[in-house]
């Protein structure tokens, strides 16, 4: 998930007897899944853990177009040039369709973006992992969209009104995205050299625990869900949405020839589902708080775009004044 | 980017059709925001024309309001063509 | 595969393939090259909306590159496609502008390039609206229509960068300079496109560096920048394959996969 853990700041539900009259009524419109519009009523932490929620979301799409553009200018041929062109593209309209769903709730673009540059805001870990052959092209689209998506699809039923649709035109275009990623390591698998083959399980083997993380804590660890899921912010447990992604991405693994990097990974009949080893979450943890592989190189990439470009942004603002006075005189 | 202003972008899809709030663009004025707008709204042909309104401009009704706005409106079936009922023999109508 | 189009034993068509071809590389080449320095910018843009804005002109350039290679590859018709074309060839037998190979530098000379590139590249795609010969004719309608919006993006952006804030004012004086020794080959021809001209398969090279012109004094003008004198021709020419030292690392790393694993599918 883009947003792994966020914050809600309440510590226990309240139950609907201690509710305010605004509360409650507010709590039994989203009980019956009616959307809630930007200039409606709603508790100050359902805000604020929206705006924590949202520019997660939108940083993570940003701060995900970096270990792509590590490839961009290296793509093998011009049709895979022009797809990853495309897909990073679609990465910057995400990231600012959800900015813009953020602002709808009083947030501001720059404040939110400041937060994520002076390491205060968060972003998904997975952007925190190196992209170090061609084949992290394949398993990005693959793997973390494929993540991305089992999310994103529960959360187009969200229950802020402008989320919910910026999920819904983000869940139509990125269906390209996961597919994009599986073409490019099945054409390695099928028609590619032995070299290119270790590329693609070499991709596996560093992206796959990273990939699992994505989803956040296990449940039991999960303090805020119980607030994010009864406001609807939330719609499923970071472990059903975890299983659900194990369950769909083993039988691609498998149609791809590849393995995952995981001795206890293997179908359980009585479950009805994969079972899976343990996570590693003391990793998760060191590259959630910054002290991830490339944590330091994403954030000071972003940063310095920001800040080298404040004199474009200023030029603009001054020339459209200039205009804007010369067409008034 | 408070140094640039926000603006709210409408897209047409068709022609025929109304245009369709889609959401929002930062942009130093208004000639940058279609064109942010078409970068960022219709990548995938969603398209034909667009207008963009600095979001300081819209007025927008309050959801306090809702009940003395809209539900007067809920009772005058009269204005609806089902209220009326004519003998089959008329045909459509 | 265009059978009739490859070399026949009739002299006068075969010489006048050779020239074509050596044309589709010239566009081809040069939108290959602008578009691999605009993903340069990725992840770097001075604003999230300029992201999208740069990928989408690069999108549109190296989709441009493919069906001018492509054509090229049809008509060389040697077993070489348009990827082995892009991937596969050294510096010296790239022949696109020098004016594109050169590094992003900041925003000005970001802006800058793409102007200058924008304002010759509408011209001559305008003039191959006209060819006789219906595949360039299909290609160039389809492209005009993009560099027609690359043209009015990249020339806003000089307006408010010369006509912005004292710093973007002096950092479009100082981009100036830097690029403007590589319009040359924006203004003049040579054999090959005098050849294709007068059989009707390109534009006029004179009415092209005219129109290029032309934009160029509105824009500088609207811009408040000084219009400099126009270049000199001097030592080096991206027609010739003659290169500055910037084309040969932009390919190494564009051409790394394909030349490290030549045997590879992709």
């Amino acid at each position: 998930m883009y947003a792994q853990l966020v914050e809600t700041g309440v510590k226990r539900l309240k139950t609907l007897e201690e509710m305010s009259e605004q509360e409650r009524a507010f709590q039994e419109k989203i009980d019956a899944e009616i959307k809630i519009e930007p200039k409606n009523w709603m508790p100050d932490a359902y805000r604020q853990t929206l705006i924590r929620q949202i520019s997660q979301h939108a940083h993570s799409e940003i701060v995900g177009m970096l270990p792509e553009g590590n490839w961009v200018t290296r793509a093998p041929s011009l049709k895979r040039k022009l797809q990853l062109m495309a897909k990073i593209q679609d990465e910057a309209g995400h990231g600012l369709y959800l900015y813009s769903a953020m602002e709808t709730l009083g947030a501001d673009r720059d404040e939110e973006v400041a937060k994520l540059h002076s390491g205060k805001a968060k972003y998904s870990s997975i952007f925190n992992y190196p992209t170090l052959n061609w084949a992290d092209m394949g398993a990005v689209g693959w793997l973390v969209d494929g993540a991305a998506i089992v999310n994103q699809v529960v959360l187009q039923r969200t229950s802020y009104g402008p989320y919910s649709r910026a999920m819904i035109r983000i869940c139509k275009e990125e269906s390209f995205h996961q597919r994009q990623g599986y073409e490019i390591l099945l054409t390695m698998m099928r028609h590619g050299t032995q070299a290119q083959k270790d590329m693609v399980q070499d991709a596996i083997n560093r992206l796959w625990w990273p990939a699992l993380m994505m989803f956040g804590p296990s449940d039991e660890h999960s303090p805020n869900s119980a607030q994010s899921m009864a406001w609807k912010i939330k719609r499923q447990s970071n472990d059903e949405l975890r299983q659900r992604f194990i369950d769909q991405t083993v039988p691609q693994l498998e149609l791809l020839g590849c393995t995952a990097p995981d001795p206890e990974l293997k179908w359980n009949a009585e479950r009805g589902h994969y079972d899976f080893g343990a996570i590693q979450w003391e990793e998760f943890y060191e590259v959630l708080k910054g002290n991830g592989p490339c944590n330091q190189e994403r954030l000071a990439t972003r940063r310095k775009a920001i800040e080298d470009g404040a004199w474009v942004r200023a030029a603009a603002v001054a020339h459209a004044r200039k205009k804007h006075n010369k067409n008034a005189a | 980017m408070s140094e640039w202003t926000l603006f709210e972008v409408f897209v047409r899809s068709k022609h025929g059709l109304n245009h369709k709030h889609v959401g929002s663009v930062h942009a130093a004025d208004a000639v940058m925001a279609i064109e942010h707008a078409r970068e960022l709204y219709t990548r995938r042909n969603e398209g034909v024309s667009l207008w963009v309104v600095p979001s300081a401009l819209i007025t927008a009704s309050s959801p306090d309001e809702k009940d003395p706005l809209f539900d007067p409106a809920e009772d005058k079936v009269y204005r609806h063509a089902s209220f009326y009922e004519l003998p089959a023999e008329v045909g459509h109508m | 595969m265009q059978a009739s189009m490859s070399c026949r034993p009739k002299w006068g068509i075969c010489k006048m393939n050779q020239d074509l071809i050596q044309y589709l590389l010239r566009l081809g080449d040069s939108a290959l090259i602008q578009g691999q320095r605009l993903c340069e910018w990725c992840g770097r843009a001075p604003a999230l909306e300029e992201e999208l804005a740069l990928m989408n002109v690069g999108l549109d350039l190296v989709g441009q590159a493919r069906n001018w290679l492509e054509y090229a590859a049809e008509l060389a018709n040697d077993g070489r496609d348009a990827d082995h074309l892009a991937f596969r060839r050294d510096e010296r037998a790239y022949r696109n502008l020098l004016l594109v190979e050169q590094p992003n530098g900041d925003f000005a000379v970001t802006v800058l390039k793409q102007f200058f590139y924008d304002a010759w590249h509408l011209a001559v795609l305008e003039g191959l609206t006209h060819s006789s010969d219906s595949r360039l004719q299909g290609i160039a309608a389809k492209a005009v229509k993009e560099v027609t919006y690359h043209l009015r993006r990249s020339s806003e952006w000089v307006e408010r960068l010369g006509d912005g804030t004292e710093e973007s004012h002096q950092r479009m004086l100082a981009a100036i300079p830097q690029l403007w020794r590589f319009t040359v080959e924006l203004s003049d021809s040579d054999a090959v496109e005098q050849r294709l001209h007068a059989a009707g398969l390109i534009g006029d090279p004179q009415q092209i560096a005219a129109a290029w012109q032309q934009q160029v004094e509105r824009t500088f003008d609207s811009a408040t920048l000084p219009l400099p004198a126009p270049a000199c021709h001097f030592y080096l020419s991206g027609r010739q394959g003659l290169h500055s030292e910037h084309l040969g690392l932009l390919l190494a790393e564009m051409q790394f996969l394909p030349r490290a694993y030549p045997d590879a599918t992709w």
